[in-house]
């Protein structure tokens, strides 16, 4: 069995630093079974969190090498053997400790977000939505939370606009729901205002560390960016209410 | 001894576990105008129920209009070898379907019919296509769907928090009394009634498709509390998980691929599922592969595929083809779905599937056939409740969810797990909610249980020597699987309960290293105590049942026994053991038992 050396941040509010590990890696190992590994011989004490380990539930998120990854879904055989591995908690959260960070902050931004607000059902007492219309939502409700999108994003990351802000996940949250056939609210003032949609520069970064290869820029986040303007535009709100529409491409 | 410091907050109704029965329990009790608050262990929306891959089974009639819930009753009670609580099978039958239309009404969007409807799908044991379902994810769907509409409800969510104890005041729960994983600071939520929603029990066995969490919580709590567990014998083996490669071995592989087509096969290339056809289930299942084929198409001229034959049998088969020496060299046997449908049909059908097995097999399944064998996946056993207000035998005490037993009876239907969250956590929230408003006087949480509760909790960082707590989980999960697995002995189950003796004296031993923020090593091995405890359970259950039914085979009592078939086993604690009795199974009213006589 090949040896890999792991290099994993221990540390906590206060400070710390990359700690090695000598490791035996398996058969189709991935880098949580090597953290696990670590856990039961050398460092009881090593904090990570995790669930699923089949990349469902987001939890396990860590900076791989420097990237953002799932740590349950990155092999081991993708890296040579020989060069160091280091892994590190996802940068953009405060540390709490080792490879665990308070992501307590996208909690706050998903309560931020107006609910579905329903149409009422057909004559029937029935709701029916054609599966083409809901395939965008569907793709939007892929998502697993893990988070590293919201780590990569720079508004977040490096200009710290948390307050104003609520980073890629929120917005293809935001725009799951606009595009629900059934919801009938209006969130173009809080797409403005609270979540700062305006913000993203589109550097396509969430999309690229995706897991779930969710199209958040081209799906998600230009068609809210293009809402927005249609909603600001004085000629399209005259003509939307002389028609009678209350949302944009609904 | 200096006082023990921890903080405190209180509610009329404390939900343990925020999957989907934990949540829909909050949100149904907070409609009720109580104080909720909700604990979980993990951080919010990470509860197992994200797992959940094939549906929620539940008698829409959109692809079928002849299903009803009479018909999904029936599936339900047959499924479980007929040892199901019958009222609590009815119950879910009958109100699952709205469960699900209100799921749709919370923003859920489930994959659609031609005319717009909900579409349902086949699995395994059900008459017809029965469960609305997106994709493969569709547990992920329902959680976040509660999740959302939750947090705009009035609840408390206390997250990355981990129960140790239920705290009682005479015969009656007042609170709960646990930890913050985060900093490893103790908290008591003093409570007038609590609902434990916090699933199963699958980390005690080594190939599981549980997550770390699954650590025997509730059932535990409950049986620390006196509150009866029932049917703990009863392990579903889930028949196909993952084999290879090692690091994955137990990775659920939904029954949706079954459902959508794919079948079993051995090493000859054999669809062995047809010798394995039981005399219970001839009638309903189709006997040559034409038939089986033809099935897919045409539900009301032909018979079920005996590929989705309930679980129990499915994951018998593939046991018996590898001893036979017809597995895979990983220990496997094939399913394969490559050869029967298009590769676009089965990407957009099975996406995670897809996804899972080339990110971490490195197999294409729009090519390759899977490699799968049984992976520990649910107990049926849990929690003794009634059936109608989800109550256990302790006064203020209410279970749904996985950590309920009875609906399952001794097999569980897959797509009955996330109708049973929905059903019996919504019903769950409502009965503690009018516990608590009809519920007089005080409660008061005595200070000194809460003391001795943390000073134990505390104690492994004291000692000196003593063993590090992952090899003893690990040594645990390495014996439930040899001895209490999928096929049962009496001279093994006797010698895991020694085992069982020894870990319980080395796990009272354990030493911890470093300090109590966010630390493993100890969440690990305060687990232990509850992992053991139902691992026991489990085995005494499995010890005393002398004949082979659903989730528990014997293979010294290969037979069902009609005597064993009208008992529940019933377990309680009675001091340091396990007291364990045969009490008489509820018996159903003469119109339910009629539906078994119209059709074989």
């Amino acid at each position: 069995m090949p040896n890999f050396t792991m290099r994993v941040f221990r540390g906590d509010p206060a400070g710390g630093d990359f700690k090695e590990y000598r490791v035996e890696s398996g058969v189709g190992m991935v880098v949580l079974d090597v953290i696990h590994r670590i856990q039961a011989t050398q460092a009881p004490d090593l904090a990570c969190r995790w669930n699923c380990k089949a990349g469902k539930c987001g939890s396990c998120s860590a900076e791989i090498n420097g990237r953002p990854r799932l740590m349950c879904m990155t092999r081991m055989d993708i890296f040579k053997e020989g060069e160091p591995i280091s892994v590190a908690p996802i940068r953009t959260f405060p540390i709490i400790r080792d490879l665990v960070t308070d992501v307590s902050y996208n909690y706050e931004k998903a309560k931020q977000v107006p609910p579905l607000r329903l149409r009422p059902p057909d004559a029937d007492g029935k709701y029916r939505m054609m599966q083409e219309d809901i395939e965008r939502g569907q793709e939007f409700h892929k998502c697993i939370e893990c988070f590293l999108c919201q780590d990569v994003c720079h508004v977040i990351r490096d200009h710290d606009l948390k307050k104003r802000f609520s980073g890629p996940r929120f917005f293809i949250k935001i725009a799951g729901l606009e595009m629900h056939p059934l919801d009938t609210r209006d969130r173009t003032e809080f797409m403005d205002e609270q979540a700062g949609v305006g913000l993203c520069n589109i550097t396509k970064c969430c999309t690229e560390v995706c897991p779930e290869h969710i199209h958040i820029t081209d799906n998600g986040i230009i068609p809210l960016k293009e809402r927005m303007a249609d909603n600001f535009d004085p000629i399209v709100l005259v003509v939307r209410k002389l028609r009678g529409h209350k949302k944009a491409s609904s | 001894m200096a006082t023990v410091e921890y903080e405190t907050h209180e509610h009329d109704v404390l939900i343990i576990g925020a999957g989907g029965a934990g949540l829909r329990a909050a949100i149904e009790a907070a409609a009720q105008g109580v104080s909720v608050g909700l604990v979980c262990k993990s951080l919010l929306g990470k509860a197992h129920t994200v797992m959940a891959e094939g549906g929620i089974a539940a008698a829409l009639g959109n692809v079928y209009p002849e299903d009803n819930w009479q018909v999904h009753f029936r599936d339900t009670m047959r499924g479980g070898k007929m040892l199901n609580n019958w009222r609590m099978a009815q119950l879910h039958a009958q109100e699952s379907p709205e469960r699900v239309l209100e799921l749709e009404r919370y923003g859920a969007l489930f994959d659609r019919t031609k005319d717009g409807l909900i579409l349902q799908r086949d699995f395994g044991g059900h008459r017809y296509a029965r469960l609305a379902h997106v994709g493969d994810r569709t547990g992920l769907e329902m959680i976040r769907t509660l999740q959302y509409h939750a947090i705009h409800q009035p609840i408390d969510v206390y997250m990355e928090c981990k129960i140790e104890r239920l705290i009682k005041d005479g015969d009656r729960v007042c609170g709960a009394f646990g930890y913050w994983r985060n900093t490893g600071k103790f908290v008591l939520f003093k409570a007038k009634a609590i609902v434990l929603a916090s699933g199963g029990i699958g980390k005690a066995w080594k190939f599981t498709s549980n997550s770390w969490e699954y650590t025997g919580d509730g059932q535990s709590l409950a049986y620390w509390a006196g509150a009866d567990l029932i049917d703990m014998e009863f392990v579903q083996f889930h028949p196909t998980g993952m084999v290879w490669p090692p690091s994955v071995h137990g990775i659920l592989v939904t029954e949706g691929v079954r459902g959508d087509g794919g079948t079993l096969k051995n090493t000859a290339g054999e669809r062995f599922m047809f010798n394995y056809i039981p005399e219970f289930f001839k009638g309903e299942t189709a006997d040559s592969q034409e038939e089986a084929d033809r099935w897919y198409q045409d539900k009301k001229n032909n018979r079920r595929t005996p590929d989705l034959l309930p679980r129990d049998e499915v994951a018998r088969a593939i046991n018996s083809e590898v001893k036979a020496g017809r597995g895979t060299p990983h220990g496997g046997v094939f399913l394969d779905i490559a050869s029967r449908r298009p590769a676009d049909y089965i990407r957009k059908r099975l996406p995670s599937m897809y996804h899972q097995f080339k990110e971490l097999a490195g197999v294409d399944i729009t090519k390759e056939p899977m490699e799968v064998g049984p992976t520990c996946h649910y107990v049926m056993g849990g929690v003794r409740v009634d059936a109608d207000s989800t109550a256990a035998t302790v006064p203020g005490l209410f279970a749904a969810g996985e950590v309920a037993g009875g609906l399952h009876g001794s097999n569980r239907l897959g797509g009955n797990s996330l109708g049973d969250l929905l059903v019996f956590g919504r019903r769950a929230g409502l009965h503690a909610a009018l516990y608590c408003k009809n519920l007089g006087g005080r409660l008061t949480v005595d200070a000194g249980q809460v003391e001795s509760i943390a000073r134990t909790m505390l104690e492994p960082f004291a000692r000196s020597g003593g063993e590090n707590p992952y090899a003893i989980q690990s040594e645990l999960q390495e014996t439930m699987h040899n001895l209490v697995g999928i096929i049962r002995v009496e001279a093994e189950l006797k010698e895991a309960l020694k085992k069982l003796e020894v870990f319980k004296q080395r796990a009272a031993k354990v030493r911890v290293e470093g300090g109590r923020v966010y630390n493993p090593g100890w969440h690990t091995a305060l687990d232990l105590v509850s992992l053991l405890t139902v691992a026991e359970c489990c085995a005494l259950a499995a010890l005393e049942r002398k004949e082979s039914r659903g989730g528990h085979t014997r293979e010294d009592h290969p037979y069902t026994d009609d005597t064993w078939g009208t008992v529940n086993l019933v377990a309680r604690q009675q001091g340091d053991r396990v007291d364990l009795r045969r009490e008489p199974l509820p018996q159903m009213p003469p119109e339910l038992r009629a539906l078994f006589q119209e059709r074989k």
